[in-house]
């Protein structure tokens, strides 16, 4: 008998798990015979999970292919199959994908349907569309029409709700799984618990210091996005929320160092220079507190309509007066020094904006920000000087306010 | 009692600059090379600086580099951007000033001050070349006019060659375009430097423009671009000689205050 005692298990582990089993389960499936989708992250997951329906997602898998370096590999590959380099890069990776069927960085099964949801970028419906003509498959489309009201209001509740009664209609013909009203009020009260547990967890940075690095955010969404309606995602949030508190409580955290500044970083990570990205601000002693993903991910609803609410209440999908109080909410939650923003060339729809917010953030907080070019999945967009430029003027005028109080 | 000398070294992508003070306010030497970062051009201007003033490296109390190749020059003490050093810099050459434009080789920033002439805010280019120095390079090749005589070529100027590409690249295929059909060369400098003027402009008016204004960076010696400018944002622009020189005597300032706190033990 070893007298080695078993070490604690640590929510990163079983997060890390929770998306390994993800990707396995899919593939299991895939060999069993059964139908699998590709997915758009924001996609209502209660209707597959309800119907024990395998997908993955495109959008983590090209996220996790950037990060590891094939990026630039998988763009190459799409633009010399004819597409743009302007488009989405997540888009590019996908669509070399569905062309070459391997990624050493990470694998998932071809799709034998796609499901689009365009409440988060509405280019997607063309790359997926895309996907659905060259491999011969059907696509499930559900539409969430830009809400320029601030909350979205009965009859594009109805709207929604008609296309998921379709949605579930055309997935039953697809896979031959059953629709069961009973799991899906099970499905969403889990959904609710882990949407819940998120937003309490990544809610935890507005303690100074922080009891996480926020670039930890970037790497725990892939639950957030793959999982919510399972009851492991939901638990090891839990989890997580109990190892933060433990972090407040012991004056802890999983930013190794002194946080001397804290901010809100805008925009998508920048996934093949994360370590760079992250480093820099680091070694300055800055922590991101406050990100647009925590929101993104943690829905919250009581009933059906209020699901269909949340779904058209995702970040790209809500009036630029809501874009602009969101993230003003999270600088003043959580205390910002400053502000980083991410001009992600690949993703229009969320950059587009960013001039203007930019100059809202300014003014409504008194916070000084700083813009940067990048990528979330090309890394040929993205200079490390410009970058380190930045980042340092950033730091240098918090410097001074600081010093000014 | 003696003078304490600081020095301030601007490693910029196209020049080095360098700048030695006494006691944070009196400039004592300074020096351009038109060899920026990844070359000996830094080396170079602080060996003549301190030549000028029959000193040795161990004479400087502090250094602190800036600009584009500041993480290379191991001698520092410390680094800082070139935002705050042309804030401070432009503030010493200027005195109260609220918005800097400084448009340097490979990038364009526009800096707001507050009362006391702290750095509040920046804008800087993406990451496209168009209103930067490296734009008025290109074209300075393929109208095989120098630089140095843009200014000049722009105030003779009759009219103004529109040039409606911000990409260096496609006005480079504008301008020759231009040329070919028989375009005075002083109408396309003066097209050129409206080009850059709209994009920074552009910039300027995001952040906000405040009176008073003053350019730095090495572009500030052309006044074609600084008269386009004032055209475009309709504000007078304050230059100086010394322009060009503002991010080094900000490095040389900064590190005069970095000597202080260290004497402190701060």
């Amino acid at each position: 008998m070893s007298n080695v005692e078993a070490k604690p298990v640590r929510a990163k582990d079983l997060l890390g798990a929770i998306v390994a089993n993800h990707y396995q389960s899919a593939w299991d499936a895939k060999n069993a015979g059964e139908k699998v989708g590709w997915c758009a992250s924001n996609f209502p997951q209660e209707i597959f999970e309800t119907m024990d329906i395998k997908v993955v997602y495109p959008e983590n898998q090209a996220a996790a292919i950037a990060a590891k370096g094939g990026g630039e590999r998988m763009c190459n590959t799409a633009e010399n199959n004819g597409y743009s380099n302007d488009i989405c890069a997540y888009a590019r990776i996908s669509l070399a994908y569905m062309d070459v069927k391997d990624a050493p960085e990470l694998n998932m099964p071809q799709p034998d349907f796609v499901l689009c949801c365009n409440n988060i970028c509405n280019c997607m419906i063309k790359w997926y569309e895309n996907i659905a003509k060259e491999l011969d498959i059907p696509m499930i489309l559900i539409d969430v029409p830009y809400n320029n009201d601030y909350e979205a209001e009965e009859d594009r509740i109805a709207y929604l709700k008609g296309q998921f009664d379709y949605a579930i209609k055309q997935l039953e013909e697809i896979t031959g799984k059953k629709w069961d009203e009973k799991r899906f009020e099970e499905v969403m009260e889990i959904s609710q618990r882990t949407g819940r547990a998120w937003l309490e967890a990544t809610g935890m940075s507005k303690y100074e210091p922080s009891p996480f690095n926020g670039f930890d955010v970037f790497n725990h969404m892939a639950v957030a996005v793959c999982a919510r309606g399972k009851k492991e995602s939901a638990e090891a949030f839990e989890l997580l929320i109990e190892e933060f508190k433990q972090n407040i409580a012991e004056g802890k955290s999983t930013f190794r160092g002194e946080e001397k500044f804290r901010i809100l970083f805008e925009g998508i990570a920048c996934w093949p220079h994360l370590r760079h990205t992250f480093t820099e601000l680091k070694e300055a002693g800055v922590n991101v507190v406050g990100t647009v993903y925590a929101d993104a991910f943690g829905y919250i609803y009581g009933n059906t309509n209020e699901l269909m609410q949340a779904y058209c209440s995702t970040p790209n999908a809500i009036s630029f007066e809501r874009a602009v109080d969101m993230r003003l909410k999270a600088i003043r939650e959580t205390n910002c020094d400053g502000a980083l923003i991410h001009i992600n060339r690949s993703c229009k729809q969320w950059s587009g904006i960013m001039y203007e917010m930019e100059r809202e953030i300014r003014e409504k907080t008194g916070i000084p920000t700083a813009i940067f070019d990048g990528d979330q999945a090309d890394p040929r967009n993205f200079s490390e000087a410009q970058y380190d430029t930045r980042v340092q003027g950033l730091v240098e005028v918090m410097t001074a306010n600081k010093e000014a109080k | 009692m003696d003078k304490v000398y600081t020095l301030g070294i601007d490693i910029g992508s196209t020049s080095s600059k360098c700048a030695i003070i006494s006691d944070g306010v009196n400039i004592e030497s300074t020096h351009i090379i038109y060899k920026g970062a990844g070359t000996d051009g830094m080396d170079i201007v602080v060996k003549e600086a301190l030549e000028d003033l029959n000193m040795e490296p161990s004479d400087i109390k502090a250094i602190i580099s800036t600009g584009y190749g500041r993480k290379s020059f191991e001698a520092a003490d410390k680094t800082m951007s070139e935002l705050s050093c042309h804030a401070k810099g432009a503030s010493f050459i200027f005195g109260p000033i609220k918005t800097i434009i400084d448009i340097g080789g490979q990038d364009a920033k526009v800096i707001r001050l507050d009362d006391n002439g702290q750095m509040q805010n920046f804008v800087m280019n993406d990451k496209c070349a168009a209103g930067t120095g490296r734009f008025l390079e290109v074209m300075s090749n393929v109208l095989h006019v120098s630089l140095d005589d843009f200014g000049k070529y722009d105030e003779e100027a009759e009219d103004k060659a529109p040039i409606s590409s911000t990409c260096a690249v496609f006005a480079e295929s504008e301008v020759i375009s231009q040329l070919a059909r028989g375009q005075d060369v002083r109408s396309i400098i003066k097209g050129i430097h409206q080009s850059v003027a709209t994009r920074v402009a552009g910039q300027a008016k995001r952040i906000g423009v405040t009176p008073k204004v003053a350019m730095t960076g090495g572009v500030s010696r052309n006044m074609g671009i600084v008269r386009a400018l004032e055209r475009e944002l309709d504000v007078d622009i304050a230059v100086s000689d010394n322009s060009q020189l503002a991010g080094a005597f900000g490095a040389a300032i900064f590190a005069y205050e970095y000597y202080l706190k260290s004497m402190k033990g701060d």
